[in-house]
């Protein structure tokens, strides 16, 4: 099928967006930025569907539109690849971005750098859709870098805030850590295969198979050492251990950011970008068993870092890190579709969790749950969406959680290897924790006592927030609602506008249903999301009876219940529990507290050597005394040795003739001499 | 006729005691004067030997020596004027401007 | 030889009105009078822009299918030494004729208010140094060449010394001295090749002869010299730094983007083609010289605290970049190379005046006396953003294409070399994102407020660069197609010196048989 006109909208319409906003957001559109953001956003919503459809009608597109770079044998161009993996991620995409374009249009009314925000956020979409229907590896590596860029944009949102600048600038370069690996991946597959595109690449992918190769000295096996690589930019972007440090520091971005890229999209691009290089993944029993215990390692550490975090919007990141680990333990599985199918039904209860998040520090203007409490019954509807998205998280039966993470666990423990059964007890340790702490942090917002207000009243007075608001007063307005506003008490609790709450109700929906279309076949289902992905990445093949299957969803399910319980238990009947506990396992609870100081030991082993190397060494060292030793040196030595030679310039006419004489005697002597 | 090496003999007085008066002597008239003289010690021989060896281009030489000779002499005793001006001395180991 | 060479078609000699309308330009301010400042700004301004549309057809009309020399124009000069007024351009050549030209509009703009005394002198070593750089891409016979590459220090020599910083003095000295040992040296390898060559100065003519391998290794290292000073290659870096600090706004802009081009360029022109054998044997010298030069000037940058020297250094590393690609020998290092000389031209220079526009508002470079200017400044934080962007390589800007070509030629080449020239990609987000940060996010710094943002004058100057940066990002076709040709004959002319030590190796195994 021809590449249509509405395949070529769905992420220029964005662009348009960002560049109207860009150049005349300033004077023009002002406070009416959201209308181009949004309506461009809607219209490539519009256009996916079309997409979905013909793609649903078995059509796959494959179109370049112009060449980019040609150099030599190395040729790539700009070009879509529309298959049912792109549909699926086009849908979430488009969908999420629609759903939180709307909904920020409520949370950042009234902000100085409204229309600011309104680009970032359309120029957002354009790269994520960049990056999932390019067609060849480069594309996806701009959409992957220019997401990073625009998640740098819009965590440093508030820049004026030093954290948030941090914050922005440290999500960059961790990233770009990932992209090294990812780059080097790449330059080896163009050496490799001599091309880029992804269907030049992956029809001959099978030439690779238990090929070696000598890579820096070592030899390694190739399809390992190409699924490693790219794998780790997917590490890097996906917030996958080791590199997962900047995301919970993205949340210092306004909270629809945080919706979008930092759970519903972006951090999933690396589940995507595995799951399209699947056909050299499963060439790599190594690579796929390293994604498989990242992702698990991930998930289950994430998990214990969100139990004991008090921040709203970290414990929502870590439980993205974690799920973002079961995505990935999906992957390592060879279950692709499963993986792909988490990614899909979490876009929309992540999304939801985040945003309700948001409306929740909309109403409060807090970011701490201990300052929270009893939100219950001021704020009914975010109350309402947040328990669906957390029943949806936690994997409770019916909604779609449930299905996405019951496929991923069933496929962990019907692959049938070492590394399946362990991952699959990760997997289920997660599953306990997930409903834990996500109800622990709703028991502790909507329930029990606020203890919110008094502190809200100081607030005015000297709350750090508070302070820095009033002290420049000047830059007040860009701090925007996640930081300002100390004036509305705990008494002005109320709920969201409905610009707001209708996305909301929306993504409920999308959250209780959005997996139905996956129903296993156990459950009566017809299993239709792996179906249409089969194409694409493939079905694993399952090693367990009917019987296994029962056994280890009801095991999950029961788990999960068991979390809630406990986390009721705990919250709601014997608030004082948590303390106890905390001061009986001192030791554990400050290492978790602390994120097992993966920041700390960053910071002292590469952070600041790094910096004392450039000053100390380069600068106080080899430049200054090496280099420049020389440079001056050199002069300098030649002038002490001029000071010492004008001594013989005695300016007296007579020593010079006398000079002059005796040189023209040596000269004259030497020649008579040496006749 | 007187042979050639007399010439030459005279020519080598001559140029000994310019370079002795140019060394010894501190008056920088004086040594200018030197300077003349072992010039022209140079032309006698110049000549001599032109006209021993029938050649008139020592003879060209001469004269182009006495014309720099001339046009030194018009320089020098200017530079000379000027500083006995500026410095009432004639004597040259007062004048050392040119100490490295 | 005349195959080699298409004889110049226009109705004009374009290459050499390119070349000395600068120089008229300069003569007609030498003859205003002193008092009529508006005037020389404005003869400065008209004979840039006249040179720069009078340089366009050199983009519109190049001929991209053949590698041949273009637009060539030859006259005997002084016939005894068999030296030519030889000038031509090819694919390598011809855009670092048309970013000089656009240079120099940018930097009679960019000193329009700033330069306020002796502002005749000034304007007349601009236009003096804009020429003598066209001449140094243009010149095809040695003497020519030699001599626009040593007239080019004099006038820099001025910029910088007499309009230059407090400590201006000593950078213009040691830019001048580090400069001229590297040259003369080249001067030596010269009249070696013109005794040995035939006595002939045609480097055209020179490139199609072999050389004895010794031969071409001393002759190498001597070229070497002078090149690798101009680029600056570590470690002969350090008067970057210092003349970059105290130059002008528009010194400093010269010198990023087109006077350092010359020593990566001069590699290209006469080293590669001229020494192929001994360049081949070189390649891991000057491949670690290289990594060392990305990684270095890249760490160094870290611990900066000067906003011009951060960016000198910065180039250094870029220049890494360069020297990365040329020597890695293949299509992708070389072509990636020349682009990332002209990328490099565009963004340093764009990032140099963008410290010109903020230091003439604030006489500071210290870093630290800024901070949260993107709430003083918005639209100039915009534009320097977009420069931070292109300079960290971000996919869409110019900075991505050239960088990635570098790498993938890198790589190919030495594996080592193009995973370690990979991590000067992360510190250089490092560096330059930090210096963002400290300049233009954060609390306002309070000696900033009131600041007022861009004028015109100034938005005209960067949008240019702006456009330039996205054009080569997106469509960077329109500059890689013209470079195409010419590399792959330098690339024919690398093998067959290897294809050569081959058969001579083949030989001798045969004998020894």
């Amino acid at each position: 099928m021809e590449l249509q006109f509405y395949h070529i909208l769905i992420p220029f319409l964005p662009l348009a967006g960002f560049i109207i906003n860009i150049l005349l957001g300033k004077e023009v559109t002002r406070f009416n930025a959201h209308w181009p953001a949004v309506l461009s956003v809607a219209g490539s919503w519009v256009c996916s569907l079309f997409t979905l459809r013909d793609v649903m009608a078995g059509k796959i597109i494959d179109a370049d539109l112009y060449t980019w770079i040609v150099s030599g044998t190395f040729k790539v161009s700009v070009g879509f690849l529309i298959d049912p993996l792109t549909a699926v991620m086009l849908i979430v995409v488009t969908t999420c971005a629609t759903l939180i374009h709307i909904y920020a249009v409520g949370y950042m009314r009234g902000d100085s750098g409204y229309y600011r925000f309104f680009a970032y956020l359309n120029l957002f979409t354009f790269c994520m859709l960049m990056l999932i229907m390019g067609n060849n590896f480069l594309l996806m590596y701009f959409g992957w870098e220019g997401v990073g860029l625009c998640s740098y944009f819009l965590i440093g949102y508030y820049f004026n805030k030093k954290s948030a600048a941090d914050a922005g600038k440290k999500a960059f370069i961790v990233n770009r850590f990932g992209d090294f690996g990812f780059g080097i991946g790449v330059f080896i597959v163009f050496l490799t295969f001599g091309t880029l595109h992804y269907a030049d690449v992956f029809s001959n992918v099978s030439s690779i198979a238990g090929k070696t190769v000598s890579f820096l000295g070592w030899n390694v096996d190739l399809p390992t050492l190409i699924a490693l690589l790219l794998f780790c930019g997917a590490v890097g972007k996906s917030a996958q251990l080791p590199l997962h440090v900047w995301l919970p520091d993205a949340m210092e971005g306004p909270t629809p950011v945080s919706a979008l890229i930092h759970a519903a999209t972006m951090v999933t691009a690396g589940v995507f970008m595995v799951a399209r290089c699947s056909p050299i993944f499963n060439l790599s029993e190594v690579a796929m068993n390293t994604v498989a215990i990242v992702g698990a390692a991930t998930s289950l550490f994430a998990a214990t870092i969100a139990v004991t975090q008090n921040d709203i919007k970290r414990i929502i990141a870590y439980s993205t890190c974690s799920h973002l680990g079961l995505m990935f333990l999906a992957c390592g599985v060879g279950a692709y579709a499963a993986g792909i199918f988490h990614l899909y039904t979490h876009a929309f209860f992540k999304a939801l969790l985040f945003l309700a998040a948001g409306s929740v520090i909309h109403a409060v203007h807090t970011n701490n749950i201990q300052e929270m409490g009893g939100l219950k019954k001021y704020m009914p509807i975010t109350y309402a969406v947040f328990i669906i998205a957390a029943l949806s998280a936690a994997g409770v039966p019916g909604f779609s959680g449930f299905f996405s993470k019951d496929e991923i666990i069933w496929s962990a423990y019907a692959a049938h290897t070492p590394v399946g059964k362990l991952v699959w007890l990760m997997g289920t340790a997660v599953a306990f924790l997930t409903p834990f702490y996500t109800f622990r942090l709703i028991f502790l917002t909507f329930h029990g006592e606020n203890r919110g207000v008094h502190k809200a009243e100081e607030a005015h007075g000297h709350n750090p927030h508070g302070s820095s608001h009033s002290a420049h007063g000047g830059g007040h307005n860009s701090h925007g609602h996640d930081s300002s506003h100390g004036s509305h008490g705990g008494r002005h609790i109320h709920e969201s506008p409905k610009i707001m709450t209708i996305p909301l109700m929306i993504l409920a929906v999308g959250a209780v249903a959005a997996g139905w279309v996956g129903i296993p076949p156990i459950l009566g289902g017809g299993a239709h999301f792996a179906e249409f992905l089969k194409p694409v990445v493939g079905h694993p093949e399952f090693h367990g009876t009917h019987a296994e299957e029962w056994a280890v969803m009801g095991l999950s399910t029961t788990i999960a219940l068991c979390g809630i319980a406990l986390a009721a238990f705990m919250y709601l009947r014997k608030s004082d529990l948590p303390e106890k506990i905390s001061k009986q396992f001192s030791l554990i609870y400050k290492v978790l507290y602390h994120k097992y100081y993966i920041d700390e030991l960053y910071n002292y082993t590469i952070v600041k050597p790094t910096y004392w190397i450039a000053d100390k060494v380069l600068v106080a060292i080899t430049d200054a005394k090496i280099i420049e030793g020389i440079v001056n040196g050199v002069p300098g030595a030649i002038g002490r040795f001029s000071q010492k030679l004008r001594k013989v310039q005695t300016g007296l006419a007579q020593h010079y003739g006398i000079f002059m004489a005796a040189g023209a005697f040596f000269i004259i002597a030497l020649a008579l001499l040496l006749r | 006729m007187v042979p050639l090496s007399w010439y030459m003999l005279l020519s080598i007085i001559v140029f000994a005691i310019g370079v002795f008066g140019f060394l010894a002597r501190r008056n920088v008239i004086i040594m200018f004067m030197s300077i003349e003289l072992m010039l022209n010690a140079v032309n006698i021989n110049l000549i001599a030997l032109s006209h021993y060896l029938q050649d008139m281009r020592g003879q060209i030489l001469a004269f182009f020596v006495i014309a720099v000779a001339a046009a030194e002499a018009a320089i020098g005793l200017a530079i000379i004027i000027a500083l006995f001006r500026n410095k009432a001395t004639a004597h040259v180991d007062e004048i050392k401007e040119m100490q490295g | 030889m005349e195959q080699q060479v298409i004889m110049n078609q226009l109705s004009y000699p374009i290459l050499s009105t390119v070349i000395f309308l600068p120089v008229l330009g300069a003569l007609l301010i030498l003859l205003n009078r002193r008092s009529w400042e508006s005037l020389t700004r404005w003869l400065a301004l008209g004979t840039s822009i006249a040179t720069f549309f009078l340089s366009i057809p050199l983009f519109t009309m190049f001929d991209k299918s053949t590698h041949k020399m273009q637009f060539v124009e030859k006259f005997k000069w002084i016939p005894d030494w068999n030296i030519y007024y030889f000038l031509g351009v090819d694919g390598i050549s011809v855009l670092f004729v048309l970013l000089s030209t656009l240079t120099a509009i940018l930097c009679v703009l960019i000193s329009w208010e700033s330069i306020k005394t002796k502002t005749k002198e000034f304007y007349i070593s601009i236009l003096l140094t804009t020429s003598f750089m066209i001449g140094v891409f243009c010149s095809l016979d040695f003497f020519l060449f030699y001599i626009f590459w040593e007239a080019m220090l004099i006038p820099m020599f001025l910029i910088i010394g007499v309009w230059g910083g407090p400590n201006r003095v000593y950078a213009a000295i040691k830019f001048f001295l580090y400069t001229l040992v590297g040259s003369l040296l080249m001067l030596v390898g010269i009249i070696v090749l013109y005794l040995y060559g035939g006595k002939t100065f045609n480097i055209l003519e020179l490139m199609t002869k072999t050389y004895p391998y010794t031969m071409q290794v001393w002759l190498f290292w001597a070229f070497f010299s002078a090149f690798a000073v101009k680029v600056p290659m570590w470690p002969v870096h350090t008067w970057l730094p210092d003349a970059h600090t105290e130059a002008p706004t528009a010194g400093s802009v010269i010198l990023a983007a087109v006077l350092i081009k010359m020593g990566a360029y001069g590699f290209l022109r006469f080293s590669l083609p001229l020494f192929p054998e001994a360049s081949v044997a070189m390649t891991p010298i000057m491949l670690t010289l290289s990594v060392i030069a990305i990684i270095y000037g890249a760490v160094i940058c870290l611990a900066q605290t000067d906003l011009k020297r951060l960016i000198a250094y910065s180039s250094v590393s870029h220049m890494g970049f360069v020297t990365l690609g040329i020597f890695a020998l293949n299509t992708q290092g070389l072509e990636g190379g020349i682009l990332q000389m002209l990328n490099h031209g565009i963004v340093t220079g764009a990032l140099f005046l963008s410290v010109g526009i903020v230091y003439d508002r604030t006489h500071t470079r210290k870093i630290a006396d800024y901070g949260g200017l993107a709430t003083e400044m918005p639209i100039y934080a915009s534009f320097f953003m977009v420069f931070t962007l292109a300079s960290i390589g971000l996919p869409a800007t110019n900075g991505f294409i050239g960088e990635f070509l570098i790498l993938l030629g890198g790589f190919k080449a030495n594996q080592w070399a193009g995973v370690l020239a990979c991590t000067g990609i992360i510190i250089g987000a490092a560096y330059m994102l930090w210096l963002y940060q400290r300049i233009f996010f954060m609390e306002v710094n309070p000696k900033l407020h009131g600041l007022v943002d861009m004028d015109v004058r100034e938005t005209i100057i960067l949008i240019p660069l702006i456009f330039l940066v996205f054009w080569i990002g997106v469509y960077p076709d329109s500059f890689l197609s013209f470079m195409h040709p010419s590399v792959q004959h330098l690339i024919e002319r690398l093998n067959t010196g290897g294809v050569q030590e081959m058969n001579i190796a083949k030989t001798v195994m045969e004998v020894v048989k």
